[in-house]
């Protein structure tokens, strides 16, 4: 895992469930750290470990994790940061498109970007205006789109049957009904996840970590595709009849990637490390199935909150504001 | 004949101990540039210029462990003593330590670090 332990990830993960470790103190004593308090290394793995395994209960600790993920926005390279507000499925309006270039008028945020995951990116945003920049975004119904993230981030769609010509399924529907159930869960490594409407593949579903390809006939899922320093195509995990089929299974297999990956591993990394038949045998037996969602599910009740609309109300002012500014300053 | 005496040093109260997250940092902004105050796990406060040698990462955003903060850009580890990385990168440039002492809970930073040269 790293030098403060001989320990690796995998007996770490099984340790923290095995004898009901509940916070990093614990599980540093218990697996007998050789570091008084971790490393960046293991710190923010020992987060994710045991917010994963205890929801509810483990008390996230923001000092263990990454500035990304502490200030719920992306630093860049001059220490300004870049604030991406989720848009379900890719779609948005005119009011909230209007409520985006008032935030970027008022602020004086210099560029504005369309992202690869159908969002819109400001770029070159202080760190003491984002709070304030929220609370706008926040008042036109924008919330955090968790570009920042080790988790899910966008899920990208093509138009489907609704408007397409070839469109089999509502893939757009059902990009927006993964998304607004799943948005705020935190994964091993980033999840990305895309609909097509058919497979002529508009939303490029089979680079995805998680891609639905939609037929006549139903819901091809496909796993463990990757569009980054590796590139390469999916997997069919299981083909579906049903939307809610495709829900169920689509979150009981980031259920048991969040339960069984490493930390920074992505999801085809962990495909190619533990098989995809023992994927395949989890999800095709309908109790682990079913248990898997479930968990999902309980976990997505503490999860599934705006961390912008949290900070705008006032938590963790001090991350955001300076100590102390030159001027305010007297000799002792 | 000149008699050279050395100004003694001005302290200045940039905030409270408690202020400052326990592994974790807060900025000082000044205008001779940002300061970055830590706080240890045991209770130390050491400060640095906020700019790590490498390619000037702001080091209050990294994450402190030990006496050691881990830049936010590209992961170079910094000695918060010394302000030099250390293992692989060690030996290459510094981050400027900035004059801390902490008395009654609060710290102070000599002043001649928060003023431009």
């Amino acid at each position: 895992m790293c030098k403060c332990t001989e320990h690796g990830h995998g007996v770490v993960r099984k340790r923290i469930v095995a004898e009901g470790l509940k916070s990093m103190p614990a599980v540093m004593q218990a697996l007998e750290w050789k570091t008084p308090d971790g490393c960046a290394t293991c710190r923010p793995a020992l987060n994710y470990y045991l917010l994963c395994a205890w929801p509810g209960e483990y008390a996230d600790d923001k000092q263990s994790r990454f500035i990304n993920e502490r200030a719920h926005a992306n630093i860049q390279k001059d220490g300004t940061y870049s604030v991406i507000p989720r848009m379900w499925g890719g779609v948005t309006t005119p009011d909230e498109l209007r409520a985006i270039a008032d935030v970027a008028d008022k602020f004086k945020i210099p560029t504005v970007k369309v992202t690869g995951g159908q969002r819109i990116d400001l770029l070159g945003v202080r760190k003491d205006d984002l709070p304030a920049v929220w609370a706008d975004l926040n008042a036109a119904g924008l919330v955090s789109g968790h570009g920042y993230g080790k988790a899910l981030r966008t899920v990208k769609t093509c138009v489907g049957s609704e408007w397409c010509r070839f469109g089999t399924q509502d893939s757009t529907g059902l990009g927006v009904r993964l998304e607004k159930f799943m948005w705020g869960s935190w994964t091993p490594a980033k999840l990305k996840l895309g609909v097509s409407g058919c497979p002529r593949n508009c939303a490029e579903a089979t680079c995805k970590d998680i891609g639905v390809i939609c037929v006549d006939s139903g819901y091809e899922i496909h796993i463990g595709g990757a569009a980054g320093l590796h590139i390469r195509g999916t997997e069919v995990l299981t083909k579906v009849a049903t939307e809610q089929e495709a829900v169920w299974v689509i979150c009981a297999v980031t259920q048991l990637y969040r339960e069984e990956g490493w930390y920074l591993e992505r999801l085809y990394k962990w495909m190619d490390r533990v098989g995809l038949d023992s994927i395949k045998a989890a999800i095709e037996d309908p109790e682990r199935r079913r248990a898997l969602y479930d968990r999902f599910a309980y976990s997505q009740t503490f999860f599934r909150i705006d961390p912008w609309a949290q900070r705008v109300a006032g938590r963790h002012a001090e991350e955001f504001a300076p100590l102390a500014r030159s001027m305010e300053l007297a000799d002792a | 004949m000149s008699i050279h005496v050395s100004e003694p040093v001005r302290w200045i109260d940039v905030g409270g101990v408690d202020e400052i997250p326990r592994r974790g940092a807060r900025r000082v902004a000044t205008p001779a540039g940002d300061i970055a105050v830590f706080r240890t796990g045991d209770d130390q406060v050491f400060a640095l210029r906020d700019r790590c040698p490498h390619k000037q990462g702001p080091l209050s955003q990294g994450i402190v462990h030990g006496h050691s903060v881990t830049c936010p850009l590209h992961a170079w580890t910094i000695d918060l003593a010394t302000g030099e990385p250390t293992g692989a990168d060690a030996g290459k440039g510094c981050a400027p330590v900035a004059p801390v002492r902490v008395e009654g809970g609060r710290v102070l930073i000599a002043s001649r670090a928060v003023t431009p040269a």
